[in-house]
């Protein structure tokens, strides 16, 4: 559980930028925070945030250091925009929805259908805003490259 | 049926049919930016697809200027597989070290033109939005798709207007009237939102004032900012001898935005952002207790000439504080000539500033000007978030040019017009 506006440079800091390895990036996410945020969410499958998660920096570390440390759902309040991107097209599954982030506490086991937009934890069953179509989609494949994986993309589709 | 907005008609453009706010589009940019920072991603995820041919590279500019010159051999290593991505698929814009930052050089060099859409993996793209250009920050691995299919989906974002209205007065900037902004409407005031600047009061701001702006709306979560085409803009591109410009997109008078804020200029103080958020905003003056040991100038938020122009009216004649070392980085190698040829360069030097490579610099924390434990730095740049200056034991606070030189000179955060009235 964590807190408003979490920024990207507190998720993964900048000068770890040159690691492309996923898992190893997954050492870095939350170094701000200190070891104990950084053991938790290398235990933990759900990062639930409050408003704004991911404002700051374009760095895409940011989504693929948590995929790395065996994240698969993030629930936030709110996303800033090119986090919130960043998730579809890598293939980790978003839900906005406050009501739910109240709703969940640290340790909670949750339980989502991404498509019905209905969510189960220990206080109950809530319901959420789906994704549109198109971006359940992407989500659904895998992210935006598993998407259109084919012949045209392999080799270089022209207009 | 209401008339449409800036964003809305130039997606439009781009989809090649009339969209709305909320419509899904998917559109091929004008201009693909990329940076030493991400190059090597990109080539891995483009590696990985089998992609070997990319879709448009005449539209590919890659820019060197998160870490350049390179400081360690794997940054230079990058720069150099860099230089080879480049050749081995003909895109030949390539700005190596020294060359400045991908916005300022963008639109120095009149390389984006009004109505023109931008994508680039960096969220400070919209500062662009000055000359009506529209730039949005994207990830890597949506840079290769791009770069390899040539297209990107995009949601149509619906507008927040600010109104300006007054002028500044001596010593508050554009730099302190978007810290205002943002001190209102919190980091997270326009999230997927464009903001759109506008009214009576643009028309007395500079250039490099708009692009400050623009520069900040990034920090209220921002999809992307915009500001109409005015006689500024027009100039702007007259003295890069370009007259014949695309037809300017405007908004019609009957267009809708999501809200309307007001801002005026002349009730604008000087403004600082305190650790760790962008939005935790008091006077520059409630601050004086503040001891500094650096000070730096630069970035894409506050690093044209006539911010280093700001900061040489400040220091001519004076000395950095003891313990205070200031760094300067100009955003550009154009910025760093003229600041050259002008004497400014000179007056800096001579108060004892240490001036650097054209580039991003000390902004975050990548490869020079990092803090040391419990160090304190006012600087010009736009983040002030926990570890951004290398070192999560370490306070950012963030103002103005003219902020920024005072506190070098005292030592301590000063608001300008202390110095600069008796």
């Amino acid at each position: 559980m964590l807190g408003d506006d979490i920024d990207t440079d507190v998720i993964y800091p900048a000068r770890y930028l040159t690691v492309l390895d996923w898992t190893e990036q997954a050492q870095h996410v939350f170094e701000a925070l200190g070891p104990q945020m950084q053991s938790k969410v290398r235990e933990a499958s759900v990062v639930a945030a409050g408003w704004n998660l991911g404002c700051g920096s374009s760095r895409e570390h940011a989504v693929t250091g948590l995929l790395g440390a065996g994240v698969r759902l993030v629930v936030a309040k709110s996303f800033a925009r090119i986090f919130f991107r960043n998730a579809i097209n890598n293939g980790l599954a978003v839900i906005e929805s406050p009501a739910l982030v109240d709703a969940l506490a640290e340790g909670d086991e949750l339980a989502v259908d991404l498509t019905a937009g209905e969510a189960t934890c220990r206080s109950g069953t809530l319901q959420f805003a789906p994704l549109p179509p198109f971006l359940l989609g992407i989500l659904r494949q895998g992210g935006l490259w598993a998407s259109v994986r084919g012949p045209g993309v392999a080799a270089g589709e022209r207009q | 049926m209401s008339g449409r907005t800036m964003a809305e008609k130039i997606f439009s453009r781009m989809a090649g049919r009339e969209v709305r706010a909320g419509e899904f589009v998917e559109v091929s940019p004008d201009w693909t930016f990329s940076l030493d920072d991400g190059i090597g991603l990109i080539e891995k995820y483009l590696a990985a697809h089998g992609v070997t041919t990319l879709a448009h590279p005449e539209r590919i500019v890659l820019f060197y200027d998160h870490y350049a010159p390179a400081d360690t051999p794997l940054h230079g290593t990058i720069h150099r597989n860099g230089r080879l991505f480049a050749r081995r698929h003909g895109i030949f814009r390539l700005h190596d070290v020294g060359d400045g930052i991908s916005h300022q050089v963008a639109t120095e060099t009149g390389l984006v033109q009004p109505g023109q859409v931008v994508v680039n993996t960096d969220s400070h793209t919209m500062t662009i939005g000055a000359t009506g250009a529209l730039g949005m920050g994207i990830g890597a691995s949506e840079m290769a798709f791009l770069m390899a299919t040539g297209k990107l989906w995009f949601r149509v974002p619906t507008t927040l207007k600010v109104n300006l209205t007054g002028s500044l007065a001596p010593w508050a900037t554009a730099k302190d009237a978007i810290l205002s902004l943002i001190r209102t409407l919190t980091a997270r005031g326009a999230t997927y939102r464009i903001v759109e600047f506008g009214g009576e009061g643009l028309g007395r701001l500079d250039m490099a004032s708009r692009m400050t702006l623009c520069n900040m709306a990034t920090e209220l979560g921002a999809k992307s900012s915009l500001i109409e085409p005015d006689a500024c803009t027009a100039a702007h591109f007259a003295a890069l001898g370009r007259t014949e410009l695309p037809t300017l997109v405007r908004p019609d008078s009957d267009c809708r935005y999501d809200a309307i804020h007001p801002l005026d200029l002349s009730s604008v103080q000087p403004m600082v952002a305190r650790p760790h958020r962008v939005d935790n905003v008091v006077a520059a003056s409630e601050l004086h207790d503040v001891a500094i040991h650096q000070a730096f100038l630069g970035t894409c938020t506050n690093g044209r000439y006539e911010d280093l122009v700001v900061a040489a009216g400040i220091l001519k004649g004076r000395r950095l504080a003891p313990g205070v070392r200031m760094i300067v980085t100009p955003a550009s190698r154009e910025v760093y000539r003229r600041a050259i040829r002008s004497g400014v360069l000179e007056i800096l030097a001579d108060a004892g500033c240490t001036v650097t490579t054209a580039g991003c610099g000390a902004c975050a924390g990548m490869h020079q000007g990092a803090l040391g434990d419990q160090e304190v730095c006012i600087s010009s740049s736009s983040r002030n978030f926990l570890g951004r200056m290398g070192n999560r034991n370490a306070l950012v606070y963030l103002g103005s040019p003219a902020t920024v030189s005072a506190s070098a000179v005292t030592g301590r955060i000063t608001d300008p017009r202390e110095l600069t009235t008796h």
